[in-house]
């Protein structure tokens, strides 16, 4: 499609030659993933006359927010070539430890937060740490992590609480204020929005600007596509790794805090099975399993397919016996849409 | 920077210490937590053996998945009876049927006195009961399995039949003027659940649809309910059949702006505290402590006295509907853990 003649155009160094804007939209790695989100909406659309109600769509955006808080850095960690498959249980841990250790010590709940971040930093740290060291795969590790975090939960709550599930905190102090910035929401326009929507917006920005403006955004590609071609030019490889999976604690600690927040007693057994639901909406985002490609954007709009394809199948009103079947085959699609959409692209530029 | 310094690890494990600490000892809470707590078991008594039989061994082996909290209930009724009777309590679990009879095996192989199990999944338990018997080891089935506990060979069963506690949930249902109900399924396929929907469908006048909610993942949870609160506003009943999942159902109901009635099996400090202020309608309790220390009572009672209970009939623990009137007096008891 370009101006030059053919001739011209075998003297020209292929990366000089400009591309037009429309070429380097098709070209981002969300691009499919829009698509396919706008084809689910269309769809919900059509079938369920609840779903473009105002109220619809703040019950969609919350559900799709919990699910992209965690995707965000899952593709960050994805894009650097790493899996964690700790991430479900960690959000879990994550607020245990703020609710126990607030009730144990008595303590003001902040207290119990600012506790809960550390460990929880600490346990990402392990992560990366183990995995530089050891050499052993993302997946070994982080299963071992998982296991483990699975067991503490479930010991550790029992042997300080006597059951399996926290005591209530809501009457301590600090809940009120702690509860205001995790777990609040407020009406706009009549309908009610939560705050966790606005964590995701920030944590997607935040992510957007690192990859793209930022030098640790350049490395976490360079470790994801070669992890020896980086570390040859200098990339430091090992505290790259280490620094997306404290990425993914962060995160992990915001999702166990708002958990925490907005019901006050947290089960021990919860989260496990969620890390794959991050991961899948990673990749439906245009994120590749073997590194080096994804983006951000892309992980928030596969967490929001993920929330309408959930929550549309409730407003469908369809036979709930046939639920999972719907939601296999809604992410098929799109992700068979998805990769459909990138091969014409790539075909073309 | 291939390797880390493990000053900066040393440091980092340092400082969650300090912080740690000197929270602890500085952001102290006035109001609840451990201390109001204590102040409260301040004169709760121990439990002691009464009797001097022999030391007898009895094992448990339920289909309990991890964490759940009403078979946390059902072990604390089996280790306090346990206590008291002087027996030495063993406590298993598996949600896999297969791994659930390879431990009731397991435990006839080391030759316990008596034997407590649940026939979620009767017919994969069949061949390791009837072993047990075989052995002369009794056994009393509980919660689940009231139909095949008798023809397995078991002494008696203890428990509430699903489909009558879920008859029961209908009733109430009509009784308050209720048109519209969503029963609320947390595990998918789950037989217990199936039968306590379907009896609250057989006996409600109006109409009950069932929502499937992924119960591992409380956020999804809520965010589903509110959905069907949203896209069906006729609906006036809510009934979740767990106790932890009332306070999601009772949130989604806030967000909606519904004015559903929020109502749910089994009980926790929660549901108490929600039933007293009016948030929650009534809860459908099969008293799970009873479960547990019915089942270890009984094989004692057994063991010294030859003694069976229910002449051949299961033994009902439940369903027990509380309401406001009664969960100001439980309100104490679910905090210990106990009901």
């Amino acid at each position: 499609m370009s101006t030059l003649a053919p001739n011209e155009l075998d003297h020209v160094d292929e990366r000089l030659l400009r591309t037009s804007p429309l070429k380097k939209l098709l070209a981002r790695p969300e691009l499919g993933s829009i698509v396919g989100a706008a084809a689910v909406f269309v769809f919900f659309s059509l079938v369920a006359d609840s779903f473009l109600r105002a109220s619809s769509l703040g019950t969609v955006l919350y559900a799709a927010s919990t699910i992209g808080i965690m995707a965000v850095p899952v593709a960050l960690l994805m894009i650097g070539g790493e899996f964690d498959l700790s991430a479900g249980v960690m959000v879990t841990s994550s607020a245990l430890i703020s609710s126990m250790f607030s009730y144990q010590m008595t303590a003001n709940v902040w207290v119990g937060v600012g506790v809960s971040l550390l460990v929880t930093l600490a346990i990402g740290f392990f992560n990366g740490f183990m995995l530089t060291r050891t050499k052993l795969p993302s997946f070994i590790i982080t299963l071992g992590t998982f296991l483990m975090l699975t067991g503490l939960n479930l010991g550790f709550t029992k042997l300080i609480s006597g059951t399996v599930s926290t005591k209530s905190i809501a009457d301590m102090e600090g809940f009120p204020s702690a509860r205001k910035l995790f777990a609040s929401q407020w009406t706009v326009g009549g309908v009610e929005l939560k705050v966790t929507i606005l964590w995701w917006v920030g944590l997607v920005a935040l992510a957007t600007w690192i990859l793209l403006r930022t030098r640790a955004g350049n490395w976490i590609f360079a470790v994801g596509g070669g992890a020896d071609a980086a570390r040859a030019v200098g990339v430091p490889v090992s505290r790259t790794k280490i620094g997306l999976y404290m990425g993914v604690a962060f995160c992990a600690w915001i999702s166990g805090q708002h958990l925490l927040f907005s019901f006050d007693v947290v089960q021990s057994g919860e989260g496990v099975g969620n890390e794959l639901i991050y991961i899948i909406a990673a990749v439906i985002g245009g994120c590749l399993i073997t590194g080096g490609y994804g983006s951000a954007i892309g992980s928030a709009v596969g967490a929001f397919i993920f929330g309408m394809t959930g929550k549309g199948i409730v407003y469908a009103e369809w036979n709930p016996d046939w639920f999972t079947f719907f939601l296999g085959a809604m992410l098929l699609l799109a992700t068979l849409l998805n990769a459909w959409i990138r091969k014409r692209v790539e075909a073309t530029t | 920077m291939t390797r880390l310094r493990t000053g900066g690890v040393r440091a980092a494990v340092g400082a969650v210490l300090a912080v740690a600490l000197t929270a602890a000892l500085t952001g102290c809470s006035s109001t609840g937590g451990k201390r109001a707590e204590d102040a409260r078991k301040a004169a709760a008594a121990q439990g002691r053996a009464a009797v001097d039989t022999p030391e007898w061994t009895f094992a448990m082996v339920t289909h309990s998945g991890d964490g759940d909290t009403f078979w946390d209930i059902v072990q604390n009724g089996a280790e306090q009876a346990a206590a008291k009777d002087n027996i030495n309590f063993l406590y298993a679990h598996s949600d896999e049927a297969q791994q659930q009879a390879q431990l009731i095996d397991s435990y006839i192989a080391k030759g316990v006195d008596g034997l407590i199990v649940t026939l979620a999944k009767p017919d994969a338990m069949k061949t390791a009961v009837e072993k047990a018997v075989k052995a002369g080891i009794p056994v009393i089935t509980v919660n689940s399995g009231a139909e095949q506990s008798k023809a397995f060979g078991a002494l008696t069963h203890i428990g509430q039949d699903e489909t009558v506690a879920g008859e029961a949930v209908g009733e109430e249902l009509d009784e308050r003027g209720k048109k519209k109900a969503l029963c609320v399924l947390h595990e998918q396929g789950n037989v217990g659940h199936e039968q306590r929907c379907s009896g609250a469908k057989k006996t409600f006048g109006g109409e009950l649809q069932n929502l499937y909610v992924d119960g591992t993942n409380m956020p999804d949870v809520q965010a589903s309910i509110l959905a069907k609160l949203q896209s069906d506003p006729a609906i006036d009943a809510v009934v979740t059949l767990g106790a932890p999942f009332a306070d999601a159902a009772a949130q989604a109901k806030k967000t909606a702006g519904s004015e559903a009635e929020i109502d749910t099996f089994d009980l926790n400090a929660k549901v108490a505290s929600g039933l007293s202020a009016g948030t929650l309608g009534f809860a459908v309790d099969q008293q799970p402590y009873l479960q547990g220390y019915e089942a270890v009572d009984l094989l004692w009672l057994y063991r010294y006295n030859a003694d069976v209970l229910g002449g051949g009939k299961p033994v009902l623990t439940g369903p027990q509907i509380i309401t406001k009137d009664d969960a100001a007096a439980l309100k104490g008891y679910t905090e210990r853990g106990t009901r």
